[in-house]
């Protein structure tokens, strides 16, 4: 049978708060609760706690103050949330760790702020490890297709050195800009949209 | 092999996506990044995504006709329903993905405070709805029709009627955000953003059929807009040496 075709890409525009992030965009109630993604830690989830925050820039250095970042990661022992389970027999995630978080720059200041777990390891598909890393998503007005990158752990320089996809990235230069740097509780991680800093995105 | 939550995903044909870089639609062009995305086949953070449950989605949850309205109200404009099914490039369905959409009112006018156009706000329309995909990949939701409003780019250009749509499939590669236009808008020919997309073909997948059989006499007439995700291959891990 002849294969669809992927339904392609919008921007997600300057007002994608009232869809994603209905109460951080003055539509309190309407589902009630919070927004989803607002919370990865509902419970007492392992791990070491960490916050993650920072900026995305333009082409002329200014922060996006519309966008909406998602984050996806492992939980502290290196597991996924799996649809359908993790299957009879697999270690089981974290149940107190959703994985997936979701948050918008700040209106003003353009900062974001994700409240999460270090992630542990992660199998590529070769079977060696990968270092510990969030994938981030980025959307904006602008932006025509949601961005992929990753945030790898500047505490990690051993397995930064072995993981498979940062040796992959040919222009050694760019690496740092994935890796985020040490903040009192956490880690601060800028993402550069274009220039001598552009962040590397992915094609997953 | 079936395909499962092991498996990768077809690599997303970039071609027939909108390019970063579209100086017709002036946003992207401080926002683009000028240098290729670095491609790598999917590991199990790529594979994998999260889930969600009917636990989170209340009953009024996919009918924006009066989930801000208030008691005994409803939203003006045209009623419309918006269905389909969310099926992977192999046609199966996807179930259980979660659909959140937004769109302007029927003056399109966006319940934002950055939104100044002067059309007025309706006090019985928020503007955003969402729902899950039952088993059959299909969905549903009760709304009206969004205006096309005006917006800064060129001196004069306006969007088509348009509703926003984020899907969560099962894996993170899969996510998507696009937008729903209507059968028949000059506008979509003429707007810059829906331009930015070069394929007519794909352009054409981003429109909604008016639907008569599913038009529900003297209430709300549907429109029908199926939404395609990334399909999964067959075979579940490669253990192929790096270079091959």
């Amino acid at each position: 049978m002849a294969r669809l075709k992927e339904t392609v890409s919008q921007t997600a525009g300057p007002y994608v708060h009232i869809g994603c992030v209905p109460s951080f965009a003055g539509l309190k109630g309407v589902y009630g609760g919070a927004d989803p993604g607002a919370r990865m830690i509902t419970g007492e989830a392992k791990g070491e706690r960490i916050t993650i925050s920072g900026h995305v820039y333009d082409g002329a250095g200014a922060p996006l103050r519309d966008a909406l970042i998602e984050i996806w990661q492992a939980d502290a022992a290196g597991l996924f949330k799996t649809p359908g389970g993790a299957g009879d027999g697999a270690p089981k995630p974290d149940p107190h760790f959703t994985g997936w978080g979701r948050q918008p720059t700040d209106a003003s200041s353009g900062r974001y702020e994700f409240r999460t777990v270090k992630p542990g390891p992660v199998p590529w598909p070769d079977g060696r490890m990968q270092a510990p890393h969030i994938a981030l998503w980025i959307v904006a007005r602008g932006i025509n297709l949601g961005l992929h990158t990753r945030l790898y752990f500047p505490d990690e320089p051993e397995a930064n050195a072995r993981d498979p996809l940062l040796q992959r990235i040919e222009h050694k230069s760019r690496i740092p800009t994935l890796i985020a740097t040490p903040l009192a509780g956490g880690y601060s991680f800028d993402i550069h949209l274009q220039g001598d800093l552009e962040t590397v995105f992915f094609d997953v | 092999m079936t395909a499962g939550p092991g498996s990768a995903f077809y690599p997303r044909d970039l071609a027939r996506h909108p390019a970063a870089l579209t100086p017709g639609y002036k946003s992207s062009t401080l926002r683009a990044p000028q240098k290729a995305p670095i491609s790598f086949e999917n590991a199990l953070g790529e594979m994998t995504g999260p889930v969600f449950g009917h636990a989170m989605i209340g009953p009024q949850d996919n009918d924006l006709i009066v989930n801000y309205a208030r008691p005994g109200e409803t939203a003006l404009g045209e009623r419309i329903i918006v269905h389909g099914k969310v099926l992977d490039e192999d046609a199966r369905p996807v179930p259980g993905a979660l659909i959140e959409v937004w769109q302007a009112n029927a003056g399109g006018r966006y319940r934002h405070k950055n939104d100044g156009y002067l059309a007025p706000l309706d006090p019985n329309f928020g503007g955003c709805g969402r729902t899950l995909t039952g088993a059959d990949g299909g969905y549903g939701l009760r709304t009206i029709r969004p205006g096309p409003y005006p917006w800064p780019n060129g001196v004069n250009d306006w969007r088509p009627a348009h509703i926003h749509f984020s899907i969560f499939g099962h894996g993170f590669a899969q996510r998507l955000i696009t937008q729903m236009y209507f059968e028949g808008d000059p506008h979509i020919a003429l707007c810059p953003i829906v331009q930015t997309i070069s394929d007519p073909g794909a352009i054409d997948q981003l429109v909604a059929r008016l639907d008569m059989d599913n038009t529900i006499p003297f209430d709300a007439r549907a429109y029908r807009f199926d939404i395609v995700l990334r399909g999964r291959r067959s075979t579940p891990f490669e253990n192929r040496p790096e270079g091959n």
